[in-house]
C-alpha cells in the first residue's frame, strides 16, 4: 500500500494524545507518584488535545473531496471510520469537561477520568480497526493490528506523560516504570507483528484468478501503459534493503533509545518522547508500506 | 434479484472493446458524471476506468496457454465496500447492483481499499470514488429497444465473452451458462459473495513436443545439415 504521510502523521499523533490523555487520567485517579498538580494535569491534557487534534486535521487532509466530511459521522453503524469520527469528536468535550473538573476541583471528576480513559481506549481501537477489518490485506487482518495501536500510542503517550510528571513535585519512578513497561509491551506486539508479516502469503496469482490451473500463471501486459490509479494505490514496491534500515530505525528509535533514555535520565523525558514519536512515525510508514493488497496479485506480484 | 455478469475467459481475445465501450457510455452517465482523464494526450495518460482488462501466460511454452481477464465490479452479495464507507455514499440496490452516490462521496478512498478486485477507482478530478454501476442507466431505460437494455461492455464485446442477467433466476442464460461451463467467482474465502461469475477456458490438448536431432543422438540428415548452413548466412 502506498503510505500516505497524512495518515501516517494522524495514526501517530491522535495515538500518542490519546494515549497520554488515557495514562493521565489514569494516573490522576491512581494518584501515582503521589498524585500530579493541577497544573500538571491541565498542561498534559492540552498537549494531548492538541496532538489528537493535530493528527484529525492531518486526516482530512487525506480527503479528495473534504466537503463531504460531515457525513462521516452517519453510518456509526456499519463503518470503523464513521465509529472513529464519532468518539473522537465526542472525545474533545469529555476531555473538557474532566479538565474542567480538575480545575474546580469538583467530586465528579473521577467519573469523568473514568470515562476519558474508556473513550480514548475506544477511539484507538476504531482508528486500528479501520485497517484492522480489511480482508484484502493480509497483514492487517489481524487482532495485532489494533493491540499495536493501543500499545504503541500508549508507549509514547507514556514518555509525554513522564515529562508532564519530572516537571513538577511528583515522585517520578513510578512513572519511570510505567514508560518502561509499557514500551516493552509495545515492542513485544511489534515483535508478533512482524513475524507474521514475514512469514509468506498464501494467495498466488493463479490463485486470485480462479482458474484452476497447476501451471503458473503470470502477469504478461496490466493493459495500460503508464500507471493508474490502481497501480499507485496497490502496487508499492519497498526495496528489502530500505524495508530492513527503515525496521532499524523503529527499534532504534522507537524502542531502544527511548527505554534507555527514560531509565537513565528521566530529565531528557522529552527527547525520549520526541526520538520515540521519530520511530513510531518510521513504524507506521512501514506498517502501510509492507501491507499488500491483493490487487497487487492482479498487477503481477507473486504472493501477498 | 441479483444482477451481473458472466464472463467467459476461454473466448475473451482480450481485445478492450469492452474498457472501451463502458468508458465511452458511463463518461456521459449522469449516474457517476465523467470518467475523468489526466493528459490524455500526454506522455503518461492515464484515468478512471470501470472495466479493465489485464492478459496473463499459465504455463510454459509450448504448453503455455494466455489468459484474457476483464475485471470489474463484482457487484458483491456481502460488499465490504458499501459497509466500511463512512458517508453512506456507497450503497447496494435491491437488485443487486452496487453503486457510489457522488453527491455524498467524501474521497477517503477506504472503499477502494476493502475491494479485494481494484474495482473502485478515485477520480481526481472530482475527488470521489467511481465504479461499475452495470449500466444501471441502460439497462431499465424503456426507450431503448429491448435487445439494448444491456450493459455497454456486454453489447460491445464482438466474441459474445460477456452476458448480463439475472442469477436470482435459475432459467435465466447466466444462471445456466454457469451451471453448464462451472463458472466460479474469484477470491471466495474472502467471504464477499461475489455475483460476477467467471467461465474457466476450455482444457487445453497437449502440444506435442519431438525431440530435436541433437536431443535424439543421431547424426543430422543432409537435409538438416544444408538448412542449418543456409540459415547461418542468411540475416533475419
Amino acid at each position: 500500500m502506498r503510505p500516505a504521510l497524512s495518515i501516517v502523521f494522524f495514526t501517530v499523533s491522535s495515538g500518542a494524545g490519546l494515549g497520554l490523555l488515557a495514562l493521565l487520567a489514569l494516573a490522576d485517579l491512581f494518584k501515582l507518584g503521589g498524585g500530579l498538580s493541577v497544573a500538571q494535569i491541565l498542561s498534559g491534557g492540552m498537549l494531548g488535545l492538541v496532538l489528537v487534534a493535530a493528527g484529525l486535521v492531518s486526516s482530512t487532509l487525506h480527503l479528495a473531496n473534504p466537503k463531504n466530511a460531515w457525513r462521516a459521522f452517519t453510518r456509526f453503524a456499519t463503518s470503523w471510520l464513521s465509529r472513529e469520527a464519532v468518539f473522537a469528536a465526542a472525545f474533545f468535550p469529555l476531555c473538557a469537561l474532566y479538565l474542567a473538573g480538575v480545575f474546580w476541583q469538583q467530586p465528579w471528576r473521577a467519573f469523568a477520568a473514568l470515562l476519558v480513559v474508556a473513550l480514548a481506549w475506544t477511539v484507538l481501537y476504531c482508528t486500528a480497526m479501520i485497517y484492522g477489518s480489511l480482508k484484502p490485506i493480509r497483514q492487517w487482518h489481524t487482532p495485532l493490528t489494533p493491540l499495536n495501536y493501543l500499545l504503541l500510542g500508549h508507549a509514547s503517550g507514556a514518555l509525554l506523560l513522564l515529562w508532564v510528571a519530572e516537571r513538577g513535585q511528583t515522585r517520578i519512578a513510578p512513572y519511570v516504570v510505567l514508560a518502561l513497561a509499557l514500551l516493552s509491551a509495545g515492542a513485544a506486539a511489534k515483535l508478533a507483528y512482524y513475524a507474521r508479516t514475514r512469514r509468506d502469503g498464501g494467495a498466488t496469482l493463479g490463485h486470485a484468478l480462479g482458474v484452476k490451473t497447476a501451471a503458473q500463471v503470470k502477469l504478461l501486459d496490466a493493459g495500460h501503459t503508464h500507471g493508474t490509479f490502481l497501480s499507485a494505490e496497490f502496487v508499492f514496491t519497498l526495496a528489502r534493503a530500505h524495508a530492513a534500515r527503515l525496521r532499524a530505525a523503529v527499534w532504534a528509535f522507537g524502542f531502544a533509545a527511548p527505554a534507555l533514555l527514560a531509565a537513565a535520565f528521566p530529565d531528557a523525558a522529552l527527547g525520549a518522547a520526541l526520538l520515540c514519536l521519530a520511530g513510531l512515525l518510521a513504524e507506521r510508514w512501514l506498517f502501510f508500506a509492507e501491507a499488500q493488497h491483493t490487487v497487487a496479485l492482479y498487477h503481477g506480484a507473486r504472493r501477498v | 434479484m441479483k444482477l451481473g455478469l458472466v464472463i467467459d475467459l476461454d473466448t475473451c481475445v482480450g481485445c478492450h472493446a469492452c474498457a472501451v465501450a463502458c468508458k465511452e457510455w458511463n463518461g456521459g452517465s449522469a449516474l457517476s458524471g465523467p470518467l475523468s482523464d489526466y493528459e490524455p494526450y500526454g506522455k503518461e495518460p492515464s484515468g478512471v476506468w470501470f472495466n479493465r482488462v489485464r492478459h496473463y501466460e499459465a504455463g510454459e511454452y509450448p504448453q503455455n496457454k494466455t489468459l484474457n481477464v476483464p475485471m470489474s465490479c463484482m457487484h458483491c452479495e456481502d460488499a465490504d465496500c458499501v459497509t466500511v464507507c463512512p458517508t453512506g455514499a456507497s450503497y447496494k440496490r435491491e437488485d443487486g447492483i452496487v453503486l457510489v452516490d457522488q453527491d455524498k462521496c467524501m474521497g477517503c478512498n477506504l472503499c477502494t481499499w476493502a475491494c479485494p478486485y481494484g474495482a473502485r477507482e478515485l477520480d481526481e478530478s472530482s475527488g470521489t470514488v467511481k465504479k461499475c454501476t452495470l449500466c444501471a442507466d441502460r439497462i431499465f431505460d424503456e426507450l431503448l429497444p429491448p435487445g439494448d437494455r444491456q450493459p455497454a461492455c456486454v453489447l460491445a464485446c464482438p466474441t459474445h465473452a460477456r452476458h448480463y442477467g439475472d442469477f436470482d433466476d435459475p432459467g435465466s442464460n447466466v444462471s445456466k451458462l454457469v451451471a453448464e461451463r462451472e463458472g466460479f467467482g474469484m477470491l471466495p474465502e474472502l467471504g464477499y459473495k461475489p455475483v460476477n461469475r467467471y467461465l474457466p477456458p476450455r482444457p487445453m490438448p497437449k502440444v506435442p513436443v519431438h525431440a530435436s536431432p541433437q536431443e535424439n543422438g543421431s547424426a543430422p540428415g543432409l537435409a538438416q545439415r544444408v538448412a542449418g548452413w543456409v540459415n547461418k548466412f542468411i540475416e533475419r
